[in-house]
């Protein structure tokens, strides 16, 4: 008896080591997401509880035929995270090559560079508003005084600029994700890759070409995806600079399902399309496996 | 006339690496040194549209405002002890789930990893409102403890990986000695794996204050009362005042800074490392 409980005991372990992040899972992961398909079948506005009830798929179809805001969304999410991982992916890749070299004050540098990996979004955002400010920031008088400009530009409340100030706050706290990881695996390529390139009469570029961007084809794959999905769930940065505003410009599909709930109080609707961001966020993981080919080549 | 060698590899420097890197640090530099000061500027002067690039004048008013008035010793307080608690947790639970990835082989592991995996791609804005309605009818909200749970169930997949990783690399023959020497499973993990995996532990638990430290959406929807806002809860409760202190966000946000920057810099190589691995393990 004691012998065949210590054997179940020790078959057991694993299972029972793993409990405590199973529970912490399921409790405040796994629950909500299940709960959030039955919110969204439902009327659920907490300023009008009177009339909560299962309405069935209403919220979805007002949502594809009668909603404006949706479409808007899904266009400005698509332009976000497409600008956000090319801009972050080419710089954050640049950076990596100038770091690989050798130089002085190399580690000085990093150290700098790589800092606003740690920055949250609220603090970016908070030194971006002080930037942008229309009459008393920095950006203005900078340009002003290099004849960029003539006249103020509200660059957050401007419709034209908005997007693409929000864009630039982002892509300055997200250049560090690449750099990092690209100079990681720069530096695992083999010096004798290079020999041969060299031996060969090969230029700098080629070797960036022909080594360096097939060696890092799979990383550069694996952190595209994770940034893309990051980037189309961001919203800590946009709720805190603009609210989704001016009038919608950066209305994000995340941020309209968060200002939804958050600040309109209507739970079901807001469910509703944070079904549909989920979907949305399934196909692209699936269709982004498939296209780069990930894992047959281990 | 001909460009010597030597010049031309000087030109070469110049363009290649001397000018884009100089970009790079102005571009990432500017906007860290711009708050830096701010909050050292009298509101007089940061408010006027003759923008000044260094003080006029220094002062330290706006870190005794916004530590005072505007409530910040509170926020640092709560942010603090929500993190602390968080990252206990995180450690705990980690350690746990890494140490099964890394010496078990067992029915699901795989399942495990892809359970672990997918985490990675749920947005916490999705969640945030049943959690609400979860958190609410237990009275959670305005409660730190319950802030740190979210907290640790984010960072569990990633850094439970993390420390599988370091777990790994710790010779087994080591643990199977002192079972031998008659030391439980249980005995050896604790006497034996625990003080080697001291880098781990120091590693993940930077990740885990970074993370707690910088979380604002979870935060800034359970925290009805001042006196349980967040540092991240606080900065933005400033924005949407109508008239807008700017010495005291500058400062306020330069409090929020300051710790994760020490600890950036100190511990910048783990962290380095782990965000590569992290990434391509997923």
């Amino acid at each position: 008896m004691n012998v065949k409980r210590r054997r179940f005991l020790r078959a057991a372990m694993p299972y029972l080591m793993l409990t405590p992040a199973a529970l912490f899972l399921l409790l405040f992961l796994a629950y909500p997401l299940f709960s959030v398909f039955g919110l969204s079948l439902q009327n659920y506005n907490v300023a009008r509880l009177n009339q909560r009830g299962f309405i069935g798929l209403e919220n979805f179809a007002k949502i594809f035929t009668d909603d404006n805001v949706f479409f808007k969304s899904l266009g400005i999410s698509f332009r976000w995270v497409v600008s956000e991982v090319v801009i972050q992916l080419f710089l954050g890749f640049w950076l990596a090559l100038l770091l690989d070299k050798t130089f002085r004050g190399r580690g000085v540098v990093r150290s700098l560079v790589f800092l606003p990996w740690a920055m949250s979004g609220v603090v970016t955002a908070m030194i971006w508003s002080l930037i942008f400010n229309q009459n008393i920031g920095v950006l203005n008088d900078l340009f002003r005084k290099l004849g960029i400009i003539t006249k103020d530009v509200a660059w957050l409340a401007n419709a034209k600029t908005v997007l693409w100030s929000c864009i630039t706050a982002e892509v300055w706290r997200g250049i560090p994700f690449f750099a990092i990881t690209l100079l990681a695996s720069l530096q695992n390529i083999p010096t004798d890759l290079y020999e041969a390139c060299r031996v060969d009469g090969g230029r700098p570029w080629q070797e960036i070409v022909y080594i360096k961007l097939p060696f890092l084809k799979n990383t550069i794959i694996l952190t595209t995806l994770l940034r893309a999905v990051w980037e189309f769930n961001n919203v800590d940065l946009l709720f805190t600079l603009t609210n989704g505003g001016p009038s919608n410009r950066t209305m994000t599909l995340t941020m309209y399902m968060t200002t939804t709930s958050v600040n309109n109080n209507n739970y079901g609707y807001g469910a509703a399309l944070a079904v549909i961001a989920f979907f949305i966020l399934l196909m692209f993981a699936l269709v982004y496996l498939k296209l780069s080919n990930f894992g047959k080549e281990d | 006339m001909e460009i010597s060698r030597k010049n031309r590899r000087l030109i070469h420097t110049i363009v290649f690496l001397v000018l884009p890197l100089t970009a790079f640090i102005l571009f990432v530099g500017f906007p860290l040194y711009w708050i830096f000061i701010t909050a050292f500027k009298p509101e007089s002067e940061i408010s006027s549209r003759n923008v000044s690039y260094w003080p006029r004048e220094f002062t330290f008013a706006n870190f005794g405002e916004a530590w005072k008035n505007a409530g910040f010793s509170i926020y640092f307080k709560n942010s603090l002890v929500m993190t602390l608690i968080g990252i206990v947790l995180i450690l705990v639970v980690s350690i746990m789930t890494g140490y099964v990835l890394a010496r078990y082989k067992f029915k699901g592991k795989s399942i495990v990893y892809l359970i672990l995996l997918c985490t990675q791609f749920i947005p916490g804005a999705m969640l945030l409102t049943p959690m609400f309605i979860m958190f609410s009818r237990f009275h959670l909200l305005n409660n730190v403890v319950a802030l740190a749970l979210i907290n640790t169930t984010f960072q569990i997949p990633f850094n439970s990986i993390l420390m599988s990783g370091f777990i790994s690399g710790i010779d087994y023959g080591i643990e199977e000695a002192a079972q031998i020497d008659g030391c439980s499973r249980v005995g050896a993990i604790v006497r034996v794996i625990l003080p080697l995996l001291k880098p781990g532990m120091v590693t993940v638990a930077a990740y885990g204050f970074i993370a707690c430290w910088n979380e604002f959406l979870f935060a800034f929807m359970f925290t009805t009362k001042q006196a349980s806002y967040t540092l991240s809860v606080g900065l933005k409760s400033l924005i949407g005042e109508y008239a807008m202190n700017y010495g005291q966000l500058a400062a306020g946000a330069v409090m929020a800074v300051i710790p994760v920057t020490i600890l950036f810099i100190n511990m910048q190589k783990h962290l380095i490392a782990g965000i590569g691995a992290g990434a391509v393990k997923g």
